[in-house]
């Protein structure tokens, strides 16, 4: 008898809040498993990132010439290049500069697009008629171009790319950021907050950054990918992070391209890592947009 | 639609404003004095004086704002944009050169790309939910991933490895020879083409899925019209208007990728000049490439909105 009254008690008990963050993680598998994997190769991306000095087998730059050119083995699975590095340690190190390149330079262009977007959304008026001229105008150069150009007058490295990646692709996402705000500022509750007196700064704060943040968050997962495709692009063609860097843009263009005809898995791996990670990205970023903005759903 | 167009002209002046201070300060960004690094590159050691010769010839003893608006001034009524450090001509003369070249590239991938992406979305669109559908729309999310630049090294270096062909890379003009020309040009026109097609499947096929939901399709069906003209005649019709606009968004990515196709097939365009300017710090060279690339991007645009308000009667008396 107790155990049955144990078990219809234990069945009364209400079920454990799980919080906000994993009935969305939940969510994110049930509704959308391709999403759902793109985060999971994402997540697998930032760890081998992340951990790339205990995770690579040798050093980025540890030259064996042994071991010039060796094709994919269980010793050099990617294989090994002209100097004889191992191409499995160098993918990895080039996920560690993807990964810092892509997260800060989208982290920087979310933060100045955010900024640009609610001060011209919110404010409106010749502010916003103005920094919208200069918005048209910075949005006819391509990233590329004013990367390269950037890059030559201030010289290669990594902080440079960081800061220019951050500029031009945070000064063109302030229009979506523009666009979710001046749709929220017309809402009910930020007419009360006005009314009540409440300052601009306040009302900015406290309710119109919190429901803008959807479109935001969405903005930086598109943006860390095309961080990436654009720090790729500029390594490929020789102004990236200068050598020996790893980086996987880098490993396709320069010296190892002489290489490719007697070694073909040297264009493969870095090659393979970018479209894997990106296409992660992408079908991931997909997935929040849908679950987080259902206004942008179907817009495929 | 007069109106339109110039409306459509006046907004530009801003912008075109806003563009050339871009171009005029990120340039001037340099750290250091332009004199020492030209002094620098050409191993020349001068005194005071010489600077001061140097800096007054070049103009860069006057404040900012006038360094500016004689240098836009001269090239708004003269076509002036100074002269190439190392090869002393015009750089104008140069840019002339190299932007036919580009300007093919483009078109070429261009085609390809809406050869591409309109037949693909509309079939995916007509298709909902199909085999052919999930297919077709896995590929324009892969072709968004796949880095043009590694796909033009895959193209020089596994077909050279398994059949001994590898692209042509030695550039005849289209006027010289248009057949040799173009069997240069196709191989990296299709590359950049697949990339951006994958975008205006996507929104072909999304268009294509609104347009057929409305009434004035389902009136059509109703009339007993075959699906070809329905969805040629009545759907895509209306469908493609947004994908034009498109067109003009992806101007900045087609010009980008144009610059990668031309360093990875040797095509002499802007793209390849510029990195040659860039390699060499030829900063004339550098800020006419610059200028002249925003202001293509911006002439793309301005006659994709024109084209707009004529497919368009909504936007002509807006």
């Amino acid at each position: 008898m107790t155990s049955v009254a144990d078990t219809a008690l234990a069945q009364a008990k209400p079920r454990p809040r799980r919080g906000p963050f994993m009935d969305f993680v939940i969510r994110l598998f049930r509704e959308k498993p391709l999403g759902a994997a793109g985060a999971v190769v994402f997540m697998v991306f930032l760890f081998c990132g992340l951990f790339a000095d205990l995770l690579a087998p040798y050093g980025y730059n540890q030259i064996s010439l042994m071991n010039r050119l060796k094709p994919p083995s269980l010793a050099f699975p990617f294989g090994t290049d002209h100097s004889g590095r191992d191409m499995l340690s160098r993918c990895l190190y080039g996920a560690q500069l993807s990964v810092i390149i892509g997260f800060c330079a989208a982290g920087l262009a979310t933060v100045i697009s955010i900024v640009l977007g609610v001060l011209t959304g919110y404010l409106g008026g010749k502010f916003d008629m103005v920094v919208q001229r200069f918005v048209d105008a910075w949005m006819s150069f391509p990233e590329l171009i004013v990367l390269i150009v950037v890059v030559s007058v201030v010289g290669p490295g990594m902080p440079q790319i960081i800061v220019v990646l951050g500029l031009a692709l945070g000064i063109a996402g302030s229009r979506i950021v523009r666009g979710a705000v001046v749709s929220v500022r017309e809402n009910m509750y930020v007419h009360a907050a006005k009314s009540t007196g409440a300052k601009t700064a306040r009302i900015l704060w406290r309710h119109v950054l919190p429901n803008v943040m959807a479109p935001v968050i969405i903005l930086f997962t598109n943006r860390v990918a095309v961080a990436i495709l654009a720090e790729s692009g500029l390594s490929f063609l020789g102004f990236g992070v200068p050598p020996p860097a790893p980086t996987w843009g880098g490993m396709l263009s320069g010296s190892g391209r002489a290489y490719m005809y007697q070694g073909p898995w040297l264009a493969l791996a870095p090659g393979l890592c970018l479209t894997v990670v990106v296409y992660a990205i992408s079908v991931f970023g997909d997935a929040l947009r849908d679950l987080l903005d259902p206004r942008m759903r179907g817009s495929r | 639609m007069q109106a339109y167009i110039a409306r459509r002209l006046l907004a530009l002046i801003p912008t075109l404003f806003f563009a050339s201070v871009i171009v005029f300060v990120t340039v001037r960004l340099i750290p250091g004095d332009i004199i020492d690094l030209m002094m620098s590159q050409n191993d020349i050691s001068a005194g005071k004086k010489d600077r001061e010769a140097l800096q007054a010839a070049l103009g860069l003893d006057k404040p900012m704002y006038i360094q500016y608006f004689h240098w836009i001034g001269a090239i708004l009524f003269s076509g002036d944009m100074g002269k190439s450090l190392w090869q002393n001509t015009p750089v104008t003369e140069q840019l002339l050169q190299r932007l036919p070249v580009t300007f093919e590239l483009g078109l070429l991938s261009l085609l390809v790309a809406l050869s591409v992406a309109i037949p693909i979305g509309v079939y995916s669109a007509i298709r909902q939910d199909t085999a052919g559908d999930y297919v077709t729309r896995s590929f324009s999310i892969l072709m968004l991933a796949v880095p043009s630049f590694w796909l033009g090294t895959l193209v020089m270096v596994f077909p050279a490895i398994w059949w001994g062909w590898s692209p042509q890379i030695r550039f005849v003009p289209f006027t010289q020879d248009p057949i040799q020309n173009l069997s240069q040009m196709i191989v990296p026109s299709i590359i950049l083409g697949c990339s951006l097609s994958a975008i205006t499947m996507r929104l072909t096929r999304t268009m294509m899925l609104e347009v057929l939901r409305q009434d004035y399709v389902r009136t059509a069906w109703a009339k007993g019209l075959s699906e070809k003209l329905v969805v040629m005649r009545h759907a895509l019709r209306n469908a493609l208007i947004p994908v034009v606009t498109l067109i003009g968004l992806q101007a900045p990515i087609l010009i980008g990728g144009a610059v990668i196709m031309e360093q990875i097939f040797v095509i002499p365009g802007m793209g390849l000049l510029l990195l040659e300017a860039v390699s060499q710090r030829d900063y004339p060279i550098i800020t006419g490439v610059f200028l002249v690339v925003g202001l293509a991007v911006m002439v793309i645009n301005l006659i994709v909105d024109l084209s707009y308000g004529l497919l368009d009667p909504k936007v002509r008396y807006r």
